[in-house]
């Protein structure tokens, strides 16, 4: 015996188009409604459509890529340091711990210059943030965040303020005062807000906006006055742990990278991300452009560093050693872009020769891994900053 | 219903990729010939890599000690 259906046909509004319609009955979140043939169809096919639009965006997707890597490999037409080879090499280097900078209690995280090429400011991972005069040692000011593991500090263009921040997930500015009836955390100004810890912070060109990156995975730019969001620039797909401006000559552009292993350059007025390299094999934890504007480099978890040129839109170099197996945490180019000095865990900072691609010299003086590092404003020293709690500045 | 990403986040990606492949580039050979340049124009005026007479870098200069 066989079961039989009967349709019964229901002559009504459609419950979708209200058009008079024969209406089959049609379930929809375990509702039912009265749908007339057509819009039956268009329902049945909408679900359809949804996945083999997934697929669609996935090959298109998957295509691009492929191209981009083609554009690329196109120019590809020499290394830099088959370039570099009529280049005269290296002399020998003397490069010494000048100063040693003691005081912090804790891990040293992060460290900037101020452009008057004498001070410096410190970050701990006691929450302590220093401001040292580098020529005689002399800590000037000295303020306790209520935090611990303050990751970001910055000095500001004029001189007159830091700001810095870390597991508070805000970024804070403190004007320097040198009134010693001032206490400084009383002038605190609360400017960035962030869902996860902040990594790293910059003012731009004036004293009136920083940008900042953050473990919530973006970066934003901040008016410090207002404390007003003026951009944010999402695109990472993991935390950011540093950024670096361009030279202001070349522009409104920055460079962030990331735990998601890419670098990306941001054009700061449209939030746009207008390059991207994935070449590392892991983390990068620093990046920070040549002194021209055309190219950064990155430091990473993978134990190497590597030179991005904008203009060519690849990767160019790579500075590695199979001897080196500790990662890089912070890279700085000298005045010319000639030498790229980088930190390591390994407690040791390798000096490398941009365009040839080998190390110059390797300084040792650290007793725990070197988390920092930034050379002066006018390129006659650069300083050091070490899980060891103290700085080093070397010339 | 699908695990991954949504469709409004692969337009997303595939808009993205299609603006960093609109990016105008140079060849390599060129890109490094200018870095060069650039290293080549500005090294003497790199303390770190050329050295400074003796007495014009501060933090190789001798300080003097103060007593108290």
């Amino acid at each position: 015996m066989c079961d039989q259906t009967f349709l019964v046909n229901v002559f009504g509004s459609c419950d979708k188009c209200f058009k008079q319609r024969a209406l089959r009955p049609v379930f929809k979140k375990s509702q039912q409604l009265n749908y007339c043939s057509i819009c039956a169809e268009i329902m049945a096919t909408d679900g359809l459509h949804e996945s083999e639009t997934l697929a669609a965006l996935r090959s298109e997707a998957e295509g691009l890529k492929g191209k981009l890597e083609e554009e690329r490999a196109k120019l590809h037409d020499v290394e830099l340091h088959q370039v570099a080879e009529r280049v005269e090499a290296l002399g020998q280097f003397v490069m010494k711990t000048r100063r040693t900078l003691k005081g912090h209690g804790n891990k040293v995280l992060c460290m900037d210059w101020c452009r008057d090429k004498r001070r410096i400011v410190s970050s701990s991972q006691d929450g302590k943030v220093i401001v040292w005069d580098s020529f005689t040692t002399n800590k000037e000011h000295a303020v306790t965040m209520p935090c611990t593991w303050v990751m970001a500090c910055a000095y500001a263009p004029s001189g007159c303020a830091i700001a810095c921040g870390g597991l508070d997930n805000k970024c804070s500015v403190y004007p320097l005062t040198f009134d010693k009836n001032e206490n400084m955390a009383a002038k605190k100004r609360s400017v960035a807000m962030h869902t996860n810890y902040l990594s790293a912070c910059s003012f731009t060109n004036s004293d009136m906006q920083i940008l900042t990156a953050s473990g919530d995975g973006t970066c934003a730019l901040w008016d410090v006055e207002s404390g007003q969001l003026l951009q944010s620039f999402h695109g990472h797909g993991a935390d950011v742990l540093c950024l670096d401006l361009a030279p202001s000559e070349t522009g409104n552009t920055f460079v962030s990278g990331g735990c998601d292993k890419k670098a990306m350059v941001w054009d700061m007025r449209s939030g746009q991300c207008v390059q991207a390299f994935e070449t590392h094999e892991s983390d990068i934890n620093s990046v920070r452009y040549y002194p021209s504007g055309d190219a950064f480099a990155s430091g990473s978890d993978d134990a190497t560093c590597r030179l991005y040129d904008l203009r060519a839109d690849r990767e160019v170099a790579i500075y590695s050693k199979e001897s080196i197996i500790f990662g890089a945490s912070s890279v700085d180019f000298s005045l010319s872009g000639r030498l790229l000095f980088a930190g390591y865990n390994d407690y040791t900072i390798n000096v490398w020769d941009v365009l040839k691609g080998a190390r110059a010299s390797i300084l040792f003086g650290h007793e725990n891994r070197v988390s920092t590092l930034r050379v002066s404003p006018d390129g006659t020293a650069f300083c050091s900053g070490s899980w060891d709690h103290t700085l080093r500045v070397w010339a | 219903m699908s695990s991954g990403p949504s469709v409004s986040a692969l337009q997303r990606l595939v808009e993205q990729l299609k603006l960093e492949a609109s990016v105008e580039r140079i060849k390599v050979s060129q890109a490094a010939a200018e870095l060069q340049q650039y290293c080549i124009q500005n090294a003497c005026k790199d303390a770190l890599l050329v050295g400074v007479p003796a007495g014009s870098n501060p933090f190789r200069e001798p300080r003097s000690c103060t007593l108290l």
